[in-house]
């Protein structure tokens, strides 16, 4: 229905032209498949820490009493504040603020104030996503771990955790691909990623063909990442289910 | 406050040989009142029994003594060792005593046998090939061998609180705690659980039961308490409380048991 509109629309031949051009596309591929694997990479960088830094952020959270009422208001401070800041300004201040300082042993890479400001931002919401599968883990489990006598860490990482983790993949994968998506906003502090890349090939032609390429390769991760989750979740299940059968 | 029931108690207390001694235990959640002063000693080797209304505190008890919730007033002491106290290690005191819940609690994500190794691996530092041999010998004794690779979740519920016993028994506690361990099982699952807790009570272990089965209360026994109002009202032997309850509230108790069906 959209298609048919779309195609029978007067400016289709000339967005037809601009955006579908086989030999652009061909000429342009390379190019920002290079660039891609940076994006690629500032991807797998920030994914490591996000993972972690997040998690961290949810234990402080979870941590109980009045002993722990700075560590949790801390936590909920960062949260709140990086989830409530546009992606792109953090970035910005990050990027062009931290090297202006001119401080000597901060890092003056541009990638690396990127790096740190999508940490910032995607830590907050993961760290959330952690909570949220820390409280469906019913009390009565960690109950029991502290009942046999496991410290209140221990049973967070043997008892809760596990569990918790497991319930939020799929979450957890929905933030990968935001994150994924916006690798492209480190292009704004001067970074040649695919994004850039495929701008500056717009700019010699005039043709966006390159902007298409460069969609289809985020499309091109994110749909193996959907189907990896998948098989996890498919796995997890059948091993549970398997090992009860033949035991 | 309580009467009697105290200086049974405290007289009791004089001996080095008391597993558990409550004194004076108050506990409340918010404005409701659950344990308004409970005095209770269990003898080594003792298997005491709690009786009584459902929300009369058993429960409640049962976890104070686990430190799973802090009590308000009172002491507890464990094989001579306050556990009350401030400075006192928690997870030391909870390693010397096994607690099993109604509702199993075993680790989902877990076999069988890591179940039941989690805590000697963790907490007492047995190398793994060491907890396997430990714990296996237990599944053996317990029949439940051919389980050991299983999740919890293939099991019948008879299975799992077995196991869960376990998975207690793995600590070597000095004393076991039973919170009505066979109110979720379908009736034909009951009694596998119930031998189970008879070869305990055989073998000597020290045990605090609450339970609705008035049976097998009565069988395995050396005390039964019931609990009322917060306050062990009256105990004794098996055969003095239900052939000759003294109190009239445990009368009306076990007349409603006697009425269900259930004694
Ligand atoms: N965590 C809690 N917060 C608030 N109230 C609680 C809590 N735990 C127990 N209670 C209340 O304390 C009272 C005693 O509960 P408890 O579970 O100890 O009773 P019980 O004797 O074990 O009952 P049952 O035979 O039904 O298991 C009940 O009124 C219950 O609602
Ligand atoms: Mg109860």
């Amino acid at each position: 229905m959209i298609v048919v509109v779309i195609v029978n629309s007067p400016g289709w031949p000339a967005v037809r032209r601009a955006f579908f051009d086989g030999h652009e596309f061909t000429s342009s591929l390379p190019e920002i498949s290079r660039a891609f694997l940076t994006n690629v990479e500032i991807f797998c960088i920030a994914e490591g820490f996000i993972l972690v830094v997040g998690l961290a952020i949810a234990v402080m959270r979870s941590l109980p009493g009045p002993v722990f009422f700075p560590i949790r208001a801390l936590a909920i401070l960062y949260a709140d504040i990086f989830r409530g800041i546009p992606t792109i300004l953090v970035i910005y201040i990050l990027g062009f603020g931290a090297p202006a300082l001119q401080l000597s042993w901060l890092p003056t890479s541009t990638v690396v104030w990127g790096i740190v400001g999508l940490v910032l931002i995607y830590s907050a919401y993961v760290s959330e996503v952690y909570r949220a599968g820390i409280d469906s883990v019913h009390p009565s489990q960690d109950a029991a771990a502290r009942s046999l006598g496991l410290s209140r860490s221990q049973s967070m990482r043997h008892v809760v955790l596990p569990q918790a983790v497991r319930r939020v993949v799929p979450p957890l994968l929905n933030d990968f691909i935001g994150l994924q998506k916006d690798t492209a906003l480190i292009a704004l502090l001067g970074t040649v990623e695919a994004f850039r890349q495929s701008q500056i090939d717009v700019a010699a032609t005039f043709n966006f063909t390159p902007y298409l390429a460069t969609a289809l390769l985020f499309v091109a991760i994110t749909i193996p990442l959907a189907r990896f989750t998948d098989w996890l979740l498919n796995r997890d299940r059948r091993r549970r289910q398997s090992a009860g059968a033949l035991g | 406050m309580s009467g009697t029931d105290g200086v049974v108690a405290s007289g009791r207390a004089a001996a080095p040989a008391d597993a558990l001694r409550l004194e004076g235990v108050h506990k409340s959640f918010g404005r409701l009142e659950v344990l308004r002063g409970i005095d209770l000693a269990v003898a080594e080797h003792e298997v005491v029994c709690l009786i009584g209304s459902s929300g009369s505190g058993k429960s409640t008890l049962l976890r104070c003594v686990n430190l799973l919730e802090p009590i308000d007033a009172g002491r507890i002491h464990v094989l001579g060792t306050e556990i009350t106290g401030r400075g006192v290690d928690v997870d030391s005191v909870r390693r010397r005593i096994g607690i099993v819940f109604q509702s199993f609690n075993l680790f989902p994500h877990m076999t069988v046998l890591r179940n039941v190794t989690l805590a000697p691996r963790k907490v007492l530092g047995l190398p793994a090939a060491e907890a396997d041999a430990r714990c296996e010998e237990l599944l053996v004794r317990f029949g439940l061998a051919d389980k050991r690779d299983w999740f919890p979740d293939r099991l019948s519920g008879g299975q799992q609180q077995r196991v869960a016993i376990v998975r207690a028994l793995a600590m070597q506690p000095e004393l076991l705690l039973l919170d009505e361990i066979t109110s979720a099982l379908d009736p034909e699952l009951v009694s596998e659980v119930l031998d189970v807790i008879r070869e305990l009570a055989a073998g000597g272990m020290t045990m605090v039961l609450a339970t609705h089965e008035m049976g097998f209360a009565r069988e395995i026994a050396s005390r039964v308490c019931f609990l009322d109002g917060g306050l062990v009202l009256e105990q004794g032997s098996p055969a003095q409380i239900f052939a000759d309850p003294q109190e009239e509230r445990t009368r009306q108790f076990l007349k409603r048991i006697v009425d269900a069906g259930r004694l």
